[in-house]
């Protein structure tokens, strides 16, 4: 059986005397990690800077762990805050890559789960779907959205509780095998917090998420649209502008994911428009310009800012 | 009586740091690995009793450890195994299976013998274990 070999007994290696964080750095692939991260996503000045503190915080600890002078695998279950489409979800992803390229986790995958993949409808039908859930993200990270619906005060005989004993245990006992994120709304997440002080005190980094301003709503639409190949005519770009500025005070506002539901429909304003008018065959221009037209036809605009009743989607 | 039964069985018993690299190993393949028990350490018994369910999604070992120490937490005084399956030809088929905990105390073998016709004598072993019942084997 070829296994054996992987049996032998592993001779320690020396203890190097002086270490080149610079090195580490840019050899461990910390430096693309964070480059991607700076590239890749717009705004969230305070998240990338905490982050690049988290990686300069495990790199020093790798080192001193190297040289012998730490032996405790430090804490690094984390929890994001912030409103809806602030990015965290993506920006979990980035720190799973990130954690796995400093050795601190030996996958490096994400398993991204609500209450419902770790919560059972029935009596002991919970420790088995949340261990389930727990197996499956071992060497990587649960990022656990929305945990605070874990914890229903309302019901004493939710089994939320039960789910939230299981993981409190699991991320104490077996800090090496798994990271957990926790993500939410902050209020909310300040509350579950004060009510379940055990994950206050696992938790080491807490970092929160700034809603994106005007502007970057707007890089991040010019982003996506360059992704599938689409543009703006500059009449166009002044009007989403003005169209992010209305849409911030209406409600359900979900900062980038309601960008993105708008492009959708921009370009199914769009598609419907060159159907319609288009005499003659269309250029590549034309079908991937967006025009002013497409996004104020937008109900965002019709409805008064501020004081609408409707939904507006 | 040291019972031998799967891989390395001839070995020290595995550490645990062992059985993660030999589990990694599996799982790095592509194998799901399982965990089964029994009180029963005949060499033809093959159905041991399953300890939840294989493992087919689980990239890290960690969440066999985690089953494993569980296991052994209840049927510590018994024979726990890690099976490996290969399904990448359309059925599951064993690919390697190892004990990973065994009794503090093995009686062994009593071997018995059963005159035949025509003074022919027919051997048969039976575990010193197997005289109690289910349950009552061990500790």
């Amino acid at each position: 059986m070829t296994a054996v070999s992987t049996m032998e007994t592993e001779t320690p290696e020396p203890i190097p005397s002086v270490i080149d964080l610079r090195e580490e750095f840019e050899t461990s692939g910390v430096k693309e990690v964070l480059a991607e991260l700076d590239r890749d996503l717009i705004g969230l000045a305070p998240v990338k800077k905490r982050i690049r503190e988290t990686a300069a915080l495990l790199l020093v600890e790798r080192a001193r762990r190297s040289m012998g002078l730490a032996h405790e695998a430090p804490t690094l279950h984390m929890s994001f805050t912030g409103n809806p489409g602030t990015g965290k979800t993506t920006v979990a992803l980035r720190m799973a890559d990130l954690l796995h390229r400093l050795g601190y986790i030996r996958k490096g995958h994400l398993v991204s789960v609500t209450r419902d993949d770790l919560v059972g409808q029935y009596i002991g039908h919970t420790a088995p779907k949340t261990k389930e859930i727990l197996k499956k993200a071992m060497g990587g990270v649960l990022f656990i959205d929305e945990a605070y619906y874990l914890y229903r005060p309302e019901n004493e005989r939710d089994y939320g509780q039960e789910a939230i004993e299981i993981l409190l245990q699991v991320m104490e006992n077996q800090r090496d095998d798994l990271v957990v994120i926790l993500a939410g709304y902050a209020q909310r997440m300040d509350r579950f917090f004060e009510s379940n002080p055990g994950f206050r005190s696992r938790i080491a980094h807490h970092i929160d998420f700034p809603d994106y301003t005007d502007d970057e709503l707007l890089g991040i639409a010019e982003k996506m649209l360059d992704q599938q190949n689409y543009r703006l005519d500059p009449v166009a770009q002044k009007s989403l502008a003005d169209y992010i500025a209305r849409r911030r005070t209406q409600p359900h506002f979900a900062n980038a994911r309601s960008i993105r539901n708008a492009l959708d429909r921009a370009r199914l304003r769009q598609a419907n428009r060159l159907f319609e008018t288009a005499r003659g065959p269309l250029d590549a221009a034309a079908l991937s310009t967006i025009a002013a037209e497409d996004i104020t036809a937008s109900r965002v605009f019709s409805i008064g800012t501020g004081k609408s009743k409707g939904e507006a989607k | 009586m040291r019972i031998t039964q799967g891989a390395f069985s001839f070995l020290p018993d595995l550490t645990d740091d062992q059985i993660r690299a030999q589990v990694q190993y599996c799982i790095d393949n592509g194998w799901a690995v399982s965990l089964e028990f029994t009180d029963d350490p005949h060499p033809r018994n093959t159905y041991w009793d399953m300890w939840g369910h294989p493992m087919f999604d689980n990239p890290d070992a960690a969440a066999l450890m985690m089953e494993l120490n569980d296991c052994r937490k209840v049927y510590g005084e018994r024979y726990i195994r890690v099976v490996a399956f290969d399904a990448s030809h359309g059925w599951e088929s064993v690919k390697l299976s190892f004990i990973v905990n065994r009794p503090a105390e093995e009686p062994g073998y009593r071997l018995q013998r059963q005159e035949a016709a025509g003074r022919a004598i027919r051997y048969t072993t039976v575990p010193y274990a197997a005289d109690k019942p289910t349950g009552a084997r061990y500790g």
